[in-house]
């Protein structure tokens, strides 16, 4: 028995040792900075993650996209990331009152638009044809920043709309659409951009109400705290702007 | 503990007991940090909140439901591999094994191209009958099925194989026809084999995450199951996530520990 609790004392020993020949296997020489990223900067900070690896040899850029919320609760909880990029400042102030970056920029602003399937079968025109009970609309959770500007957009309107489903993130909100499960989502006007003619957008003068600034920030414990900085700074230069302006995103 | 001292063959290896108890170790671990990290002095305020409450029912009512699908399409599918020697046998058995190692989310992506309403039947489904599957609750239980079905047809044909094929065989000389030995023979003799492979079923069901969210969406109280809300909750308030986890984890214990020592040995 006593012996058993020696095997037990020595698993957090025997884990940690684990952990740390998995980082240390990464070739010496190529160095990787990890991005997380809200969902809707995919397409865009793909293309910006191009130009850093272009102008810095060696340099391997990766990213993890998702609801910022969710992003954010994973670098709070230890997740080894150099940069974050969010989709509202609430989520980052999770981050930064966690202690774990200082300091956002915001970097842009973005709005949402009516994402319909390009042959709109539910003729929706504007906001206040979401509220017809008839018609499935997927929004997203309140919890992810995008659910949070659809309520305050809806709120503005004073309309009530009652989803079929609360979606994870933006993407996911998306491609509901793109599949023709939904007949109308709330997402953000990059996304409509970036999904090219499989959904039509719907502009709509409520979203002004509702307009999300993105901030980032270099994380406390980033690993590769220098080239953090660099990313950032491409992604506030003007020519990182063009990139994130092209995709929709409006000057901050 | 007993057995093992009474062995003839001497003391447990050590080579076998050190990774063993820390085998032992990682799956206990974290559902004792679970436990410890619990905010208990506030979880029944948290309990009485009418989403988790909604998100329980819910598990529970297409879990079970989930279950009688599987019975009544995974025993007779069971019964087919096990007793009925057709020729494509072999891959048959092997496609019923695919959702088994299929990621869940690419079932769920899969039920929208075959049931949503765009799909294949999906489509006909809205246009002759006026039913969409996604966003539904209906849709829940099959998102739920379609992954925990192979757990019974598995363990169901595991249980008709082992059976004495003698009572089958005398039943027939008697005159009984196919149906009747099934009926009155086989299924009270894989009965426990049905009840362990119904349990297992309903618990996959319960646990089922990533088909449901991709197929059925997430909505409070029609389609936002147990893990849904649990990983929703966990964005912007961990304690309430904790909470669901512990409520889901104490139902799961429950209802296995509590099927287990009367039904499965």
């Amino acid at each position: 028995m006593k012996k058993s609790l020696l095997a037990l004392a020595l698993l957090p020993v025997v884990l940690a040792g684990c952990g740390s020949t998995a980082t240390k296997g990464t070739p010496a020489p190529g160095r990787t900075l990890t991005v997380f990223a809200a969902a809707s900067l995919t397409e865009s900070f793909k293309a910006l993650g191009r130009t850093f690896e272009a102008a810095h040899p060696g340099v391997k850029v990766t990213f993890n996209f998702g609801a910022s919320s969710a992003l954010a609760q994973q670098i709070t909880q230890g997740a080894p990331a150099d940069v974050f990029a969010a989709a509202s400042p609430a989520t980052m102030k999770t981050v930064t009152d966690a202690g774990d970056a200082t300091a956002p920029k915001t970097f842009v602003k973005n709005r949402l638009e009516i994402a319909v399937p390009p042959a709109n079968p539910g003729k929706i025109v504007a906001l206040k044809d979401l509220a017809n009970a008839k018609l499935k609309v997927v929004l997203c959770a309140p919890q992810v920043p995008c659910g949070a500007a659809a309520i305050k957009a809806l709120g503005a309107a004073g309309l009530k709309v009652t989803p079929v489903s609360q979606e994870q993130d933006v993407k996911a909100a998306l491609t509901k659409v793109e599949l023709g499960e939904a007949d109308a989502a709330l997402v953000y006007r990059t996304d409509v951009k970036s999904a090219g003619d499989k959904v039509k957008g719907i502009d709509f003068p409520e979203s002004l109400k509702a307009i999300n600034a993105y901030p980032i920030a270099v994380l406390a414990k980033a690993p590769q705290a220098a080239l953090a900085q660099e990313f950032t700074q491409l992604v506030t230069s003007a020519p990182g702007q063009q990139v994130l302006q092209q995709a929709g995103f409006e000057a901050p | 503990m007993k057995t093992i001292s009474a062995s003839p063959r001497g003391r447990v290896p050590w080579v076998l007991l050190v990774p063993a108890l820390l085998g032992l170790a990682f799956l206990v671990l974290p559902l004792a940090g679970l436990l410890i990290r619990t905010p208990w002095p506030t979880m029944g305020t948290r309990l009485a909140q009418p989403e988790v409450r909604d998100a329980l029912g819910l598990s529970l009512f297409t879990a079970t439901l989930a279950t009688l699908v599987c019975m009544v399409c995974g025993v007779p599918l069971a019964w087919l591999l096990a007793r009925v020697s057709f020729p494509g046998l072999r891959l048959v058995r092997a496609l019923v094994t695919v959702p088994l190692v299929l990621p869940p989310v690419v079932g769920g992506v899969a039920l929208l191209l075959v049931l949503g309403r765009r799909g294949l039947v999906g489509r006909w489904l809205d246009s002759a009958f006026g039913i969409t599957l996604p966003f539904t609750t209906a849709g829940v239980v099959l998102a739920e099925a379609f992954v925990a079905m192979p757990f019974l047809v598995i363990s169901v044909e595991g249980a008709l194989r082992a059976a004495d094929l003698r009572y089958e065989e005398a039943a027939a000389t008697l005159g009984a026809s196919r149906w009747t030995v099934f009926r009155r023979v086989t299924l009270p003799l894989v009965a426990p084999g049905i009840v362990a492979g119904g349990i297992l079923c309903w618990a996959r069901a319960l646990g089922e995450f990533g088909a449901t969210i991709t197929f059925a969406g997430n909505f409070p109280g029609r389609t936002q199951t147990m893990p849904l809300a649990v990983y929703l909750a966990l964005e912007t308030d961990p304690q309430a996530a904790i909470v669901l986890s512990v409520v889901l984890l104490a139902v799961s214990v429950a209802v296995l520990a509590g099927l287990r020592d009367r039904w499965i040995s």
